[in-house]
């Protein structure tokens, strides 16, 4: 299948950056969205030019590495999936696709489609662990986890770090992944007694981070390949909100 | 006293701190619109029902009760309007670069318009003090009824008398009824309140009190434009009207 592409390039963070078309010629319809890039940038290269950078690691749908905005939508508008996992199947022959970076300003372009998403890795440093050591896994059951809770839990832990909720909020807001990171420790017993603590720090580095604030559109649902659901940020809310007045009185 | 303020300033300068006081503030303000909404449709009751009811609120404890009321509807408004803006502003600055090629999967035409509708239904309400409160058309301010009470109900129908006062009412209410489709759902959201077992009450409560208030608010200008509901003029009844009338002004 042949297409053509409508990619941003820039060539440094400094860079204005602008959108080029390339042609995607012969793309086999059993190659995935970051095969069809590895293709053109092959041509790319042939013709003495610059590759297209673009994050990726796993090509697993695990590791929260690919990115991309495909036709406005992060890892394209196919539900619960990652870039990697996208393939050119889902396309028509002779389609338009624009590739765009995760645009946020906490989500600085690096080069081309790169963005540096260390803004997460602070967050996760504010708050987004167990301070003292709980060992290596214990034996099923030896701590009582109700169902619902340890499923609520693991719904939030389902969350790859990818940043696909920022780049699709129309606010560039982190509350999706702040509310899943938080929601995962704050569920289980050994998360439980740093909650308070836990939330006022990763919502405060959160906002110093420069990301933007909810509007609850529910974009970032829509757009997460984890497919983590908005509750987890009505769970931070409520949390954010008894955590300061347990504050404000302690 | 120190550690209090402190944490007080840093709740408001949350991202969710804010999103928290324009819930609240919302909430009391929608609760205002349907107290609001159902003594308006005290006008199909009569003049007698509408004027007697808004001397009641005139005069409830001591006249003081509609200061509480003012001064509490005003700070909330003051809140909420300065929270939006505030958070509009960090929204806005949060993506500098826009996509070339964007595109909406869940966003709500009317959640997009938030500070639009917002603005608009701002200077609505400016409009709406001067017209029926603070009264700045004369004609409307020294118009009374047989009680010698602001007649209410005279004002109400002349005030929609026009069809250009009654389109701009019907526009802004509209736009309000957008503001609320988004804003209410919003309010349980911002506070925590929605969970997947009350998300479909929340959206169902959210939709059913914007079309009660749609309806309820845009009855009263569109049944008197059209003429439906008219003014029977202070004479209809003037006999028992006048007896009442000479027995109230004793009392003052």
């Amino acid at each position: 299948m042949n297409l053509k592409l409508k990619v941003w390039r820039q060539a440094h963070a400094d860079d204005r950056g602008t959108i080029v078309d390339y042609d995607a010629k012969d793309i086999p319809e059993e190659a995935s969205f970051l095969e069809m890039i590895d293709i053109v940038n092959e041509q790319i290269i042939e013709d003495g030019g610059e590759p297209i950078h673009f994050d990726h690691d796993c090509r697993e749908g695990i590791c929260g590495m690919c990115s991309l905005n495909i036709n406005g939508v992060p890892h394209s508008k196919e539900r619960g999936i990652t870039t990697c996992q996208v393939h050119m199947r889902k396309f028509n022959d002779g389609d338009t696709i624009w590739i765009e970076p995760f645009r946020a300003k906490a989500f600085p372009v690096v080069k081309d489609l790169v963005v540096d998403r260390s803004a997460f890795d602070r967050i996760i440093a504010a708050g987004g662990y167990v301070e003292v050591r709980t060992g290596s896994a214990v034996d099923a059951n030896s701590v009582p986890i109700p169902k619902d809770k340890a499923d609520a839990a693991f719904d939030a832990a389902a969350c790859i770090g990818c940043g696909a909720c920022v780049a699709s909020c129309k606010n560039a807001s982190a509350m999706l992944f702040t509310g899943a990171k938080a929601a995962h420790l704050n569920l289980l017993p050994q998360g439980e007694p740093e909650k308070d603590k836990r939330v006022l720090a990763m919502v405060r580095q959160m906002d110093a981070e420069g990301f933007g604030n909810c509007t609850n559109q529910y974009e970032c649902e829509a757009a997460c390949p984890k497919e983590i659901s908005a509750d987890v940020i009505s769970k931070l809310n409520r949390d954010y909100a008894i955590a300061s007045a347990r504050e404000a009185v302690s | 006293m120190k550690g209090l303020i402190n944490s007080v300033s840093l709740f408001w300068q949350s991202s969710i701190g804010k999103k928290i006081v324009v819930a609240v503030t919302g909430l009391l303000l929608v609760g205002f619109l349907v107290g609001h909404m159902a003594g308006n449709l005290l006008l199909f009751a009569g003049r007698e029902a509408l004027n007697e009811y808004a001397y009641f609120l005139h005069h409830m404890l001591h006249g003081a009760g509609i200061w509480i009321a003012r001064i509490g509807l005003l700070v909330s408004l003051v809140l909420h309007v300065f929270a939006t803006i505030a958070l509009t502003a960090q929204n806005r600055a949060a993506r500098k670069e826009r996509y070339a090629h964007g595109a909406t999967q869940a966003a709500s035409r009317s959640s997009r318009m938030m500070i639009i509708s917002g603005l608009v239904i701002l200077a609505f309400i400016i409009f709406h003090i001067l017209h029926f409160t603070v009264r700045i058309d004369p004609e409307l301010a020294e118009m009374k009824d047989a009680a010698g009470h602001h007649d209410v109900y005279g004002m109400v129908i002349k005030g929609f008398g026009g069809p250009v006062v009654s389109l701009f009412y019907v526009v802004a209410i509209t736009l309000l009824c957008s503001h609320l489709s988004h804003g209410i759902a919003s309010i349980f959201q911002t506070l925590g309140l929605r969970t997947r077992k009350t998300a479909g009450a929340t959206r169902a409560l959210s939709w059913g009190i914007t079309v009660v208030l749609w309806l309820g608010f845009l009855v009263i200008p569109l049944t008197i434009l059209f003429g439906i509901v008219k003014d029977p003029g202070l004479d209809a009844g003037h006999s028992q009207s006048a007896v009442e009338a000479s027995s109230t002004s004793d009392k003052h």
